[in-house]
């Protein structure tokens, strides 16, 4: 379980995370949602650990990331993987190498072993045959896939993936969602989303937290979010028409 | 103004700092160096030789054209040549133009990584992202730059031979009798001092701004930019602070 207390984080006199305390559980996903520009990347980089927090902690299964210096942070950066907006895949390397990055640096595996590992990955994400192709011969939906497979690779107990349906199709975006909810189930991790993107939440979302105006506005399931009369949560989800007919079908 | 320069004085030592945390695998920046000792070594050869060749050529021509004295010898344009060429325009000019080179590839290539989240993908894994990016390309320039400046000085002086020669200036048994002639071997190993200091300059500089990019597209061209000017400045006052310290 991921534990974010009372966090504020400022960029100037821009204060864009004001006072934030949620939690994200284990083997479940949970969804970060809110409108563009209200903090919520910046709440995933704060909670990792990229952008260090003004005030507040995060706790990582009981241990205080926010106190911990670079060389302590180490363990507990190796249980978690991350999954970009644009993929950050590195460009001079093949799907192959990317996926076998962490595995070269942290694991003491033989080449063999390690080769088993990616193509398990890879597998897993069902991608096949672009072992050798650089990322800037793949699309953006295998991108994301491959970025999926480099995040698993080390096996993280804790893995977020910041709006990894951005920039996708509609049904790209389906298999990249049933592929996080697949993932957290197999290998039980503490997933966190980043998301705007409504089928998600509806598909996926176990535990969601509502960020607006830099604040948590609201947290809870989706069942609870759909029963809920929260202004500002409501005028976000239930925005579009397919969303605002859904919720009436299901009031019904 | 103040203000922001030390701020960027204070950000640069403080990324150099980073970049000796003990490394996760010896062996993966050892490779590393490898990679950016061709890279930074092969890949400027071309404009390096192109750049000796004719600067040497001109230095003979020009010196030709201003020691038009019966009382000076015609090996005088050789000496003069050499010293030039070994002193000032191999270790100087050539690393001003790999500045141009060098600089501003290594500064677009992490700007680019921090833009698009590359070098954050690093900093998740728990890698020390700036001794993994810099550090190699900070010891491989380091190494090789002072092999680019002998084969300039070679070039150099072979550039103003064929000139000399060709035009007519400066017989060739003149030219070669003025490079051997009250021959410093410290000028070279002065030159190559030079060099190890600018190589850090420009690879560290501009590693520096390429490491702390932040934006789109135009900031990584605009860091790219800077890494140029801001080496290139340094490079001059280096110059001018390592020859006074040794040669004065």
């Amino acid at each position: 379980m991921i534990e974010v207390k009372n966090i504020f984080k400022s960029f100037g006199a821009k204060t864009v995370l004001d006072d934030i305390s949620c939690s994200f559980e284990s083997g479940k996903v949970n969804l970060i949602i809110g409108q563009s520009g209200m903090g919520k990347t910046v709440l995933m980089k704060c909670t990792v650990g990229l952008f260090e927090v003004d005030k507040g902690a995060v706790f990582f299964d009981g241990r205080n990331f926010s106190e911990l210096d670079f060389r302590e942070r180490k363990p507990i950066r190796k249980e978690i993987g991350m999954v970009f907006q644009g993929g950050a895949l590195f460009d001079s390397l093949t799907v192959e190498q990317n996926v076998m990055f962490p595995l070269n640096m942290f694991t003491d595996m033989t080449n063999s072993e390690k080769l088993d590992r990616v193509n398990f990955c890879l597998q897993k994400v069902n991608l096949i045959n672009v072992n050798k192709l650089f990322p800037s011969e793949i699309s953006g939906g295998m991108k994301k896939r491959v970025a999926i497979a480099r995040a698993i690779s080390m096996n993280p107990k804790y893995l977020f993936c910041d709006e990894p349906n951005s920039g996708l199709d509609p049904k790209t975006s389906i298999v990249i969602d049933n592929l996080i909810k697949e993932i957290t189930e197999e290998f039980q991790t503490t997933t966190v989303v980043n998301t705007h993107d409504m089928n998600s939440l509806t598909e996926i979302g176990e535990k969601i937290v509502f960020i607006f105006q830099g604040k948590k506005w609201w947290e809870g399931s989706y069942a609870e979010l759909e029963k809920s009369d929260n202004q500002e949560l409501n005028d976000f989800v239930f925005a579009s028409k397919i969303m605002k007919k859904m919720r009436s079908e299901m009031r019904l | 103004m103040l203000t922001r320069t030390w701020f960027e004085i204070g950000r640069y030592w403080i990324f150099m700092k980073g970049l000796f945390i003990k490394p996760e695998k010896f062996v993966i920046y050892y490779r590393q160096v490898m990679h950016e000792l061709v890279s930074i070594g092969v890949g400027a050869m071309g404009i390096v030789a192109l750049t000796s060749i004719f600067m040497g050529a001109v230095i003979t021509i020009q010196s030709a054209y201003n020691l038009v004295n019966p009382l000076v010898p015609l090996y005088a344009i050789g000496i003069v040549a050499r010293d030039s060429i070994i002193l000032e325009f191999s270790p100087t000019i050539i690393m001003l133009v790999l500045s141009g080179k060098i600089g501003s590839s290594i500064a677009s290539e992490l700007g680019t990584m921090r833009v698009t989240e590359q070098i954050d993908a690093l900093e998740i894994m728990g890698i020390n992202s700036s001794g993994y990016l810099a550090l190699p390309k900070i010891i491989a320039g380091m190494l090789i730059c002072p092999f680019v400046v002998l084969i300039s000085m070679f070039l150099g002086i072979i550039g103003g031979w064929i000139a000399g020669d060709m035009s007519g200036v400066v017989p060739s048994a003149d030219y070669i009798r003025g490079l051997q002639d009250q021959f410093l071997p410290f000028n070279i190993v002065f030159a190559l001092i030079k060099t190890v200091v600018f190589a850090y300059i420009i690879t560290s500089v501009s590693a520096y701004h390429g490491f702390h990019t932040d934006g789109g597209a135009l900031e990584v061209g605009q860091s790219s930019t800077k890494a140029v000017v801001y080496s290139s400045i340094l490079i001059l006052i280096f110059d001018y602070i390592l020859t006074q310290l040794i040669l004065a």
